[in-house]
């Protein structure tokens, strides 16, 4: 077979200037087979097993970036959700000594993070449910390398909003936790929540995964961004062509990454998840891409159909290019780690409602945003309401990370550093919610027909 | 994968001895060297040198080493990527 030097030369390109890589590699771990009633037995074997497969992981990903010639920028594992592994354990600290050992696991292994602290309570809350809950100051607060969610709503069973309600008081709590308030960086609320999502932070090893599975989160925003300014006169019709095109080659090189690393670690291989996911690297950003498509800035009138193309070329590209296409699979808008992003809330093109409407047609929900440090829990929580509400009523996922910047107010800059970015506080509606929040009980699952 | 073959990949300003220099490197580190084009495309110089790593004694990282410093040492940018990598990006 043999290939033009164009078509070697547009890999090598992507790499090297447009910042193509391959975002994740994520381990799906199970650790059901371990829970036990005595939490430093369940701490120990799941140390054990962490350790001994991340530790693989991480020498088996430096093969393969060796051996293919693609960067993988971080290795990650995820496990079945602790709610579930804590509920034998009566102790009342048993939260904190499986989540030490997962966090140190993670540091000894070199995973840059392990997800799966968290909890499936979308319909009510078990006893260890809550408990994790309420462990989630404490936890994400002292570890460096663990990450959290919660699925709290879902299209077959409705919107648990007791539950979302009790989770702006914690949120509050999680904000004060670590300084900069990057516990809150650490967790998502969802709504739908994909069992064998490689990104974190709510990646989880869901119940009807194996006992170990590679999920791949591929990136490509630099390399869509570069192919949208080679055509910036073509039609939508056109462009949307050129982005399947383009997505299509990066999730084919995304496939064979996850497929030669599931051989050599000799476990199933899951989901290429075709996200697109910005970093704070110049040009590796979504936010510039709806501008090359003739957004004078993101939130700009347009915007919504803009990323509606966006995410439709994306998808049908990927899909053409892997036989298992999963996890969260739509395009990141996290405003703080997007250069176009933040430019757009400085400069007041972009508002927390257009955002919200944004992520309508956008798999992953409201991210890496700054509220003020003074926002009230209810307020907090009728806003993550109202976005898992989108993912419930159009059968998708959606999700919130939201940080009530402490001490700060709107307009001031929460400056994470490194690749969380930077996040300009973002103001929410003066007008409260919060008698809404506080009758609690469960938003009905929403019919399914009657489309209109 | 099957047959361990890799494309050398050569950016950057054109200057006598560049094929020379990494066919002899490959050489020198084992590899078959099986097709080899070259093209400026948007004002750069682009070499492609497909190379069979199959051979006994050949040490692919040993030769991506070599080849990066040879880049370095002519200011030129050296990629080597897999074969499989290029097939399933560019062949459905």
């Amino acid at each position: 077979m043999e290939f033009g030097v164009e078509e070697v030369f547009e890999t090598a390109g992507m790499i090297l200037f447009e910042n193509f890589d391959i975002r994740a590699v994520t381990l799906g771990v199970n650790l059901k087979d371990l829970m036990a009633r005595d939490p430093e037995r369940l701490a120990d074997g799941a140390r054990e097993r962490l350790t001994e497969l991340g530790s693989r992981l991480v020498a088996e990903a430096a093969a393969v970036t060796e051996s293919l010639g693609l960067p993988i920028v971080n290795k990650r594992m995820s496990i079945t959700p602790a709610a579930w592994l804590i509920e034998p354990c009566p102790q009342e600290d048993a939260p904190i000594i499986l989540a030490q050992a997962l966090d140190a696991a993670a540091s000894q292994a070199g995973v840059d993070f392990i997800g799966g602290w968290g909890a499936l309570v979308q319909k009510g809350a078990t006893a260890a449910d809550s408990r994790l809950m309420e462990s989630l100051p404490q936890v994400l607060g002292n570890t460096s390398r663990l990450c959290g969610f919660l699925n709290l709503a879902s299209t077959k069973a409705g919107m648990n909003l007791d539950a979302i309600a009790r989770l702006g008081h914690i949120l509050k709590d999680m904000a004060l936790a670590a300084d900069k308030g990057i516990a809150c960086a650490k967790f998502v609320a969802f709504a739908n929540a994909p069992e064998d999502n490689p990104f974190m932070a709510g990646a989880f090893h869901g119940g009807g995964e194996p006992d170990a599975a590679i999920n791949v989160g591929i990136s490509g925003p630099g390399v869509v961004r570069a192919v949208v300014a080679q055509h910036p006169d073509c039609d939508l019709t056109m462009l949307s062509e050129i982005i399947r095109r383009t997505v299509f080659k990066i999730t084919r090189a995304g496939e064979l990454v996850g497929r030669e690393l599931a051989r050599r670690l000799g476990v199933a291989f899951g989901v290429v998840d075709i996200s697109l996911a910005p970093t704070t690297a110049m040009g590796d950003s979504v936010g510039e891409i709806l501008k090359g498509m003739g957004l004078e800035r993101v939130g700009a009138p347009g915007t919504t159909a803009a990323l509606a193309l966006l995410i439709d070329a994306v998808k049908k590209g990927g899909a053409m290019a892997s036989g298992h296409v999963g996890g969260l699979s739509g395009t990141f808008i996290p405003v703080s780690e997007d250069s176009a992003m933040i430019e757009a809330v400085q400069c007041g093109a972009l508002s927390l409602e257009k955002l919200e409407a944004m992520t309508a047609v956008c798999s992953v929900g409201l991210d890496m945003f700054a509220v003020p440090g003074d926002t009230s829990p209810a307020a907090l929580a009728a806003l993550i309401a109202d976005e898992l509400a989108i993912g419930m009523a159009n059968d998708k996922t959606t999700g919130v990370r939201v940080i009530p910047a402490p001490g700060m107010k709107a307009g001031d800059m929460l400056d994470f550093g490194g690749l969380l970015g930077r996040a300009p506080v973002m103001p929410l509606s003066p007008f409260s919610g919060e008698k809404f929040v506080a009758r609690g009980g469960r938003l009905p699952a929403p019919l399914r027909s009657l489309t209109n | 994968m099957d047959k361990e073959r890799v494309f050398v990949v050569v950016l950057g300003k054109d200057q006598k001895g560049i094929i020379a220099r990494v066919a002899t490197l490959c050489f020198d580190h084992g590899g078959n060297i099986e097709d080899v084009q070259q093209k400026v495309m948007d004002g750069t110089f682009v070499m492609t040198m497909l190379v069979d790593l199959s051979g006994e004694g050949c040490e692919p990282a040993v030769l991506r080493g070599a080849l990066d410093e040879l880049g370095a040492e002519m200011g030129l940018t050296v990629m080597v990527q897999n074969e499989a990598v290029i097939k399933a990006m560019h062949r459905v």
